[in-house]
């Protein structure tokens, strides 16, 4: 660590309050999911448009790659 | 605040995305070439295999995307969009995470929720579940295999994130040394009964082979009418796959770091310049 000897406790991190960052918080997890799914997971074992393969075999050799089930 | 550390972490995610997929074009797509030749051969050998038998020949599939549309722009945007996401839920995790974890800074603190992205998020799933090129996998269990992985990834997620509070409340009363050693045999341990209880991939096919990886094509005869999967496709396929996400959380927590550690702690940053830190604040106030 760079910091110094005798560094006191007003120089520890200070957290960022929970429900000031509740808005971009949830907002960012709800696409990032929704992302990782697209991505990795959706027209393979569950499909939200029915027996279309548009995505999955778009993003094919990337779902092999980044480890997830294909087909 | 919030706001700005996620937008740091979609642009680390791009950028970390952009350099896992010039590595994943150069090295994984030659793996996948072969292992798709592989499978079509095998295809066509079971074929004439079942015509042979005077099965029924299914009718020949069309393809939705020619392999250079797969190969250049899906695995770029696949892996740049995947890489984004997890920016920002990486973001979101160090939000979460800075000024409850001890003393830890904001670019320490970034290296280490990056390897701690990359363990429970894709390497230990990969210990259970390792990912398989083209003609490796059973179609017929996609579902099973598609709920197994994600369990592993949630299970070991959440398992990480329980080590961590395991360490924290081990350090109140061991030293940090000690502590951080018992919360990681913890977690190496609860992750060895995750893997020994949940069924391997291959188990869940027809006959239950011990691998999904698919063996030499015999005729009736008991010939080989084709060889089985090449070991060294699927060596060097799995070693790029954990080769791309180490450059993936490597490049995410090595970029994000600094950028926090500017927004977060502007002060701190002037002592790393080569102020001393207890010179640092009658200098910084004076130059306020």
């Amino acid at each position: 660590m760079s910091i110094a000897p005798g560094t006191h406790a007003a120089d520890r991190p200070a957290p960022l309050s929970v429900p000031a960052t509740f808005l971009w918080t949830a907002l960012m997890v709800v696409a990032g999911l929704a992302v990782y799914y697209f991505v990795g997971i959706d027209q393979g074992m569950v499909s939200i448009f029915g027996s279309d393969t548009h995505i999955h075999e778009f993003v094919h050799d990337a779902r092999h790659f980044l480890g997830f089930p294909c087909h | 605040m919030e706001k700005r550390l996620i937008l740091r972490g979609l642009l680390c995610g791009a950028l970390a995305g952009l350099l896992a997929f010039a590595f994943a074009r150069i090295f994984a797509e030659p793996q996948i070439d072969k292992a798709i030749a592989f499978e079509e051969g095998r295809g066509e050998a079971q074929l004439a295999l079942d015509a042979a038998a005077g099965l029924a020949v299914p009718p020949e599939e069309g393809a939705v995307f020619t392999r250079a549309v797969q190969a250049d722009v899906g695995l770029g945007i696949g892996i740049v969009a995947l890489a984004i996401a997890l920016g920002g839920l990486y973001a979101v995790a160090f939000s979460l995470a800075y000024g409850r974890v001890g003393a830890t800074r904001a670019r320490a603190l970034a290296l280490y929720l990056a390897l701690g992205g990359f363990l429970t998020v894709y390497f230990v799933p990969f210990l259970k579940y390792p990912a398989s090129p083209p003609a490796v996998g059973d179609d017929e269990t996609i579902e099973q295999r598609g709920i197994l992985y994600l369990s592993m990834v949630l299970a070991s997620v959440a398992l990480g994130i329980l080590a961590v509070w395991f360490g924290r409340w081990l350090r109140t009363r061991h030293s940090t040394w000690t502590a951080t050693l018992l919360a990681g045999a913890a977690f190496l341990v609860a992750v060895a009964v995750l893997i020994a209880v949940l069924p391997s991939f291959g188990s869940l096919s027809v006959g239950s082979p011990e691998t999904e990886t698919p063996g030499p094509l015999l005729d009736p005869g008991g010939n080989i009418v084709y060889e089985a999967f090449p070991a060294d496709v699927l060596y060097f396929f799995r070693l790029y796959s954990v080769g791309a996400q180490v450059i993936l959380w490597g490049a995410l927590g090595l970029a994000f770091g600094p950028l926090a550690a500017r927004l977060l702690e502007p002060a701190a940053g002037r002592a790393r310049a080569g102020v001393p830190a207890a010179q640092a604040d009658p200098v910084a106030g004076s130059a306020s």
